[in-house]
């Protein structure tokens, strides 16, 4: 089974195109950076992987200009920002608002309350969403946060915006 | 007034540490196997795992507790077996079952080690109850979610053993394990193989007009319109239409969670000893807010202050929330 990005993804406005190429340069060196360093701290998480080391994933920050294709192969590491246009057929696709994104990955939201409110979307390969979503909630600490450190005090500091951008509010429907 | 105990849930050794950490008083857990009701891809305990889990636990005063609560097919009980003898080597603290059989492998194998019956047992009448106590040891039952307060209050009178309730988390009880509308459409048992709507079933489909369909087995369960609360992918909460009702309804039940926090002091009051956090299967965010959340109520209760739980709407299936039937059994 496998799916595409393009189908539910908003029309491309003129000179969307060349954004979203210049952006995939640009981040690509720190993304091969930063997947090659969470790997190697954390391998444990592989093994919950499964035989969903070899899926493609397509993780797709829905307000950035590209989205990301995660292969978790421990022997061939992938991470890497693709227009949406030029998307891989994923076995998995992963839709949501980026900070919402950043926030799974370290645990901070529930996966399930996020796809409960919609606010979450997956496609596809099912179990791979679940098989990824557990390995990573094994994970101690804050991978935003190494992620950051990476890139020292700028890094801390453009987290720490990015937090601050994005209020959450919780929804939702009192006793009836 | 009685101390319960509260009981919460990891589907990871991370979540167990973060469990204990917002003070659980003790965690359940499973292995990586069929053994448990909540077999799930990615999920659970390797022996190691939990060796090394018990030790964290233990050294910060809360209890491991092992389900093994699902139901062996017939000529494979080997698993269980094997199961039991691995924790009792590791050094958990209890054992949660279902099967008679296992109950009485354990209670002849490992007879210093507590047995409590799941709520996947079913037991919800003094009769049942007294018969796993006299026969295997049990001394905790982990009632159904089906019972008012006023009926468990009636049941601890009649009982030699502790009793355990939910207060927290899903509500897909049907009967509770004898449900086998999984088993209907994927060839999968909830009570064999763990599994309820396995991830390799299960199906979301995006249409143009921004409505999500859930499908199990590539049979449609559901359909959310755009912005429409979202439930699990379960037969039970499915909507469906028929002859009669051309709109969709539940057939079943609805997607929603009990919430037991206002009724935390009168099931004190009743004689349970134990509340359970449902959830292995839910994030360490999740595991995180419910036990502090129900840890700081109990407390408070405990030291005669009013509770002051908070809000959880947002961690709960569809977003809606029920007491169920320990309300009333009007609640459907």
């Amino acid at each position: 089974m496998s799916v595409s990005a393009g189908a539910s993804t908003l029309a491309q406005r003129p000179g969307q195109a060349a954004v979203s190429r210049l952006a995939c340069l640009l981040v690509q060196p720190l993304l091969s950076r930063v997947v090659r360093k969470i790997a190697r701290n954390h391998l444990s998480l592989f093994a919950r992987l499964g035989p969903h080391r070899s899926t493609d994933f397509l993780i797709d920050p829905v307000e950035l200009p590209f989205a990301l294709h995660l292969r978790p192969d421990p022997q061939a590491l992938v991470l890497r920002a693709v227009p949406r246009d030029a998307a891989p057929r994923a076995g998995a696709v992963i839709r949501g608002r980026f900070l919402l994104l950043l926030e799974l990955l370290d645990s901070e939201e529930d996966g399930d309350a996020a796809f409960f409110s919609r606010d979450l979307e997956v496609a596809g390969d099912t179990e791979a969403v679940v098989r990824l979503r557990n390995a990573l909630d094994d994970v101690d600490g804050s991978i935003a946060e190494e992620t950051a450190e990476i890139f020292g005090p700028p890094g801390r500091a453009i987290l720490a915006r990015l937090r601050r951008a994005y209020p959450s509010e919780p929804e939702g429907h009192p006793f009836p | 007034m009685s101390n319960p105990e509260l009981i919460c849930p990891a589907g990871t050794p991370a979540a167990l540490r973060t469990a204990v950490d917002a003070g659980a008083d003790a965690v359940y857990c499973g292995f990586q196997d069929a053994t448990n009701a909540r077999n799930f891809p990615g999920l659970n305990f390797t022996p190691d795992e939990l060796r090394e889990s018990v030790a964290h636990a233990h050294a910060k005063g809360a209890k491991v507790l092992l389900a093994l609560n699902t139901y062996p097919p017939a000529g494979k009980v080997d698993l269980w077996r094997q199961a039991a003898d691995i924790g009792a080597r590791l050094g958990v603290d209890a054992f949660i079952v279902a099967d008679m059989g296992v109950a009485d492998y354990i209670a002849r194998s490992h007879p210093g080690i507590r047995l409590h019956l799941s709520v996947q047992a079913a037991a919800s009448s003094p009769e049942a109850i007294r018969y796993y106590c006299e026969h295997f040891g049990v001394k905790r039952v982990v009632l159904p979610r089906i019972l008012t307060i006023p009926e468990i209050r009636e049941i601890r009178k009649e009982i030699p053993c502790e009793i355990e309730t939910f207060i927290f988390g899903n509500h897909g009880l049907m009967v509770e394990g004898r449900c086998s509308l999984t088993n209907y459409l994927t060839g999968q048992s909830t009570n064999m193989d763990g599994v309820c709507s396995p991830a390799s079933d299960v199906e979301y489909a995006r249409h143009g007009d921004g409505s999500m369909s859930s499908q199990l087995a590539g049979f449609t369960i559901d359909c959310f319109g755009p912005g429409e609360k979202a439930g699990y992918p379960t037969i039970c909460k499915g909507r469906y239409t028929a002859p009669h009702r051309s709109e969709g309804y539940y057939a079943f039940e609805e997607p929603v969670s009990l919430n037991l926090s206002r009724l935390l002091p009168d099931l004190i009051d009743a004689g349970v000893h134990a509340f359970k956090i449902e959830g292995r299967q839910r994030s360490k965010s999740y595991v995180r807010g419910v036990v502090s959340a129900f840890r700081r109520a109990v407390d408070d209760i405990r030291a005669g202050r009013q509770a002051n739980i908070a809000d959880l709407v947002a961690l709960t299936e569809g977003q809606k929330q029920t007491q169920g039937a320990f309300e009333t059994k009007k609640w459907r």
